[in-house]
C-alpha cells in the first residue's frame, strides 16, 4: 500500500467535507477497498473512515417500506431484518463470511456495484431508493454498468430504503473461490407486478431482466419462464464460466428464486 | 503517524501507527504478538482472525487506527488463567484438529465468536460458520468434529469420512 492517513469523523457533515479534497476516499468496511489498496489499484493520501458516524448505522421500518443505514454492516442486516424482509436477511447472511460480514457495509456495496454483488441484485430488485448526503437516487437511475454508479465524486451513501415485497427470494450460485455471485438472481413480488434482478452474468453489471418481469406478473410460476432465453450477448465470459454458461444459469436461478419466494 | 490506543487481551496498549498499518501488522510487528498469523493477506484465508469488540474480523483487512478504543482479543489471550488449554484449544488437541497448525489460530478465534452466538451448533452450522477459514491440511473434519466437541455435544456418531 501507498501512505494514506486516516481521518474518523463522527457525522455525515464533517465526513462530506473531508471528501471535498479530491485525494480523499471513503472508507466503509475495507472488505473490497482494503485489497485493492493493497494491490496498489488506489492510492488516496485519505481515507475517511465512515464507520464512527452514529447516523449512518441501524434499520428501521415504516409504511412498508425498511431502512438501512449506509454504514450498517452485512451481519447486522442479516440478524435484524428477518422478521420484517426475510430474502433481504438471507442475502446478507451469505455475503462472503462471518469475518467479511462483520466489517463489510451496505452503503460500500450499492457504492462499489461490483458486477457480481449480491446487495445491487436486492436494491434493484425491490426497486429501493439510494439515500446520500444531498439527494435520493431511484434503483433504476443509480446503477450505471459495472463499478459505475450516479453517485459524484465524494458523494457518500447514507441509507438505502427498501419497498418491502409479498414475496421475495435471492438465488446465488456461488462462484466458491470469491464466495460472490458465479450469478445471482433476486425476485420480487409486489402487488403491480414482478420485479427480477440479475448479478454476476453481464458486462453491464446488475440488471433488470424484464421479459421475465412480464411473464411472471402475468404468473408468478417458474413454468410461466418456459418459453423465454437468455442471449449469452454480452455476458460476462471467464475462467469460471462461460457466457453461454452464465445465460443458462440466469433462467435456472431465476426460476428457483420464484420457487422459494416467500 | 497517529498514536492509537486499544485494550488487547484486557491490557491496554498504545502504539504509534501509520495509517496504512493493518491490525495484523500492529499486532504482530509493533507488539511481537506473532500469534495471530497471516495466511494470504488477501482476505480469503481467515488465519489472522481476532475479535474486535467481540466480533470476529480479519485483522490483515482491517487498519490498526480503526481499532482506537476498541477491546481487541487475539489467540494469546484464549488460554484458561492458569495457561491451561480452554476448552476450544483442548478440543482441537483432543481430536486432532490441527496438523501444521497453521489455520489454528484463526479457526480457534473463529470457534469462539461461532460458540458465543450458537452455543451448541449443527455439524452444518459449523461448516458454514468456517467459510473464511480456509485449512491446507486438516480436510476439516476434524476440526468439525472438535468445534461440536467444544460446545458440549456428543461427536462419537460423526464418521470419519
Ligand atoms: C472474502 C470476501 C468475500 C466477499 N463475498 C461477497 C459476496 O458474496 N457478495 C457480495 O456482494 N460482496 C462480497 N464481498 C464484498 C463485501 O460485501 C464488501 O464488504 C463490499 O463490497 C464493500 O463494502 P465495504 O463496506 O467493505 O466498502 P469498502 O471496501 O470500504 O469500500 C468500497 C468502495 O466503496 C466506497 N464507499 C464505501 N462506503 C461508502 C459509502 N457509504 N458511500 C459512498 N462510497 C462508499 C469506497 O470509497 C470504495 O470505493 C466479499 C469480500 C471479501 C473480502
Ligand atoms: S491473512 Fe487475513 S484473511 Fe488470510
Ligand atoms: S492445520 Fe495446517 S493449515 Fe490447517
Amino acid at each position: 500500500m501507498y501512505a494514506f492517513d486516516i481521518e474518523r469523523p463522527a457525522t455525515v457533515a464533517d465526513a462530506v467535507a473531508a471528501l471535498a479534497n479530491e485525494d480523499a476516499q471513503a472508507l466503509g468496511g475495507g472488505q473490497t477497498l482494503i485489497p485493492t489498496l493493497k494491490a496498489r489499484l488506489a492510492s488516496p493520501e485519505k481515507l475517511i473512515s465512515l464507520t464512527g458516524i452514529a447516523e449512518m448505522q441501524g434499520i428501521s421500518s415504516q409504511d412498508g417500506t425498511l431502512r438501512i443505514g449506509g454504514g450498517t454492516n452485512h451481519a447486522t442486516v442479516a440478524s435484524e431484518t428477518g422478521a420484517i424482509y426475510p430474502a433481504l436477511a438471507e442475502l446478507a447472511s451469505h455475503i462472503g463470511d462471518p469475518a467479511v460480514r462483520n466489517r463489510g457495509t451496505i452503503g460500500g456495496s450499492i457504492a462499489n456495484n461490483d458486477p457480481a454483488a449480491c446487495y445491487p441484485a436486492a436494491a434493484l430488485a425491490s426497486g429501493a431508493t439510494i439515500t446520500t448526503n444531498n439527494r435520493d437516487i431511484a434503483a433504476d437511475d443509480y446503477f450505471q454498468g459495472m463499478f459505475t454508479t450516479a453517485l459524484d465524486e465524494g458523494e457518500i451513501v447514507t441509507a438505502v430504503t427498501f419497498p418491502i415485497p409479498e414475496k421475495a427470494h435471492y438465488e446465488k450460485f456461488v462462484q466458491p473461490a470469491s464466495r460472490f455471485a458465479l450469478v445471482g438472481v433476486y425476485v420480487a413480488k409486489f402487488a403491480d407486478g414482478v420485479r427480477v434482478a440479475v448479478t454476476g452474468a453481464s458486462n453491464e453489471g446488475v440488471h433488470r431482466w424484464t421479459e421475465a418481469e412480464d411473464a411472471l406478473s402475468a404468473n408468478f410460476s417458474a413454468d410461466a419462464l418456459a418459453d423465454l432465453t437468455v442471449s449469452a450477448d454480452d455476458l460476462i465470459s471467464d475462467l469460471h464460466g462461460s457466457a453461454e454458461y452464465r445465460a443458462h444459469l440466469v433462467k435456472v436461478m431465476t426460476g428457483r428464486a420464484v420457487s422459494k419466494a416467500k | 503517524m497517529t498514536k492509537v490506543t486499544m485494550t488487547i487481551n484486557g491490557k491496554e496498549v498504545s502504539g504509534d501507527v501509520e495509517g496504512r498499518t493493518l491490525l495484523s501488522s500492529f499486532l504482530r510487528e509493533d507488539l511481537r504478538m506473532t500469534g495471530t498469523h497471516i495466511g494470504c493477506d488477501t482476505s480469503q484465508c481467515g488465519a489472522c482472525t481476532v475479535h474486535v469488540n467481540g466480533k470476529a474480523v480479519k485483522s490483515c483487512t482491517m487498519f490498526a487506527a480503526e481499532a482506537e478504543g476498541a477491546q481487541v482479543s487475539t489467540i494469546e489471550g484464549q488460554a484458561n488463567a492458569d495457561g491451561s488449554l480452554n476448552v476450544i484449544q483442548q478440543a482441537f488437541q483432543d481430536h486432532h484438529g490441527l496438523q501444521c497448525g497453521f489455520c489454528t489460530p484463526g479457526m480457534v478465534m473463529t470457534t469462539a465468536a461461532l460458540l458465543k452466538i450458537n452455543p451448541k451448533p449443527s455439524e452444518q452450522e459449523v461448516r458454514e460458520h468456517l467459510e473464511g477459514n480456509i485449512c491446507r491440511c486438516t480436510g476439516y473434519h476434524n476440526i468439525v468434529k472438535a468445534i461440536l466437541a467444544a460446545s458440549g455435544q456428543d461427536v462419537s456418531t460423526i464418521a470419519a469420512e
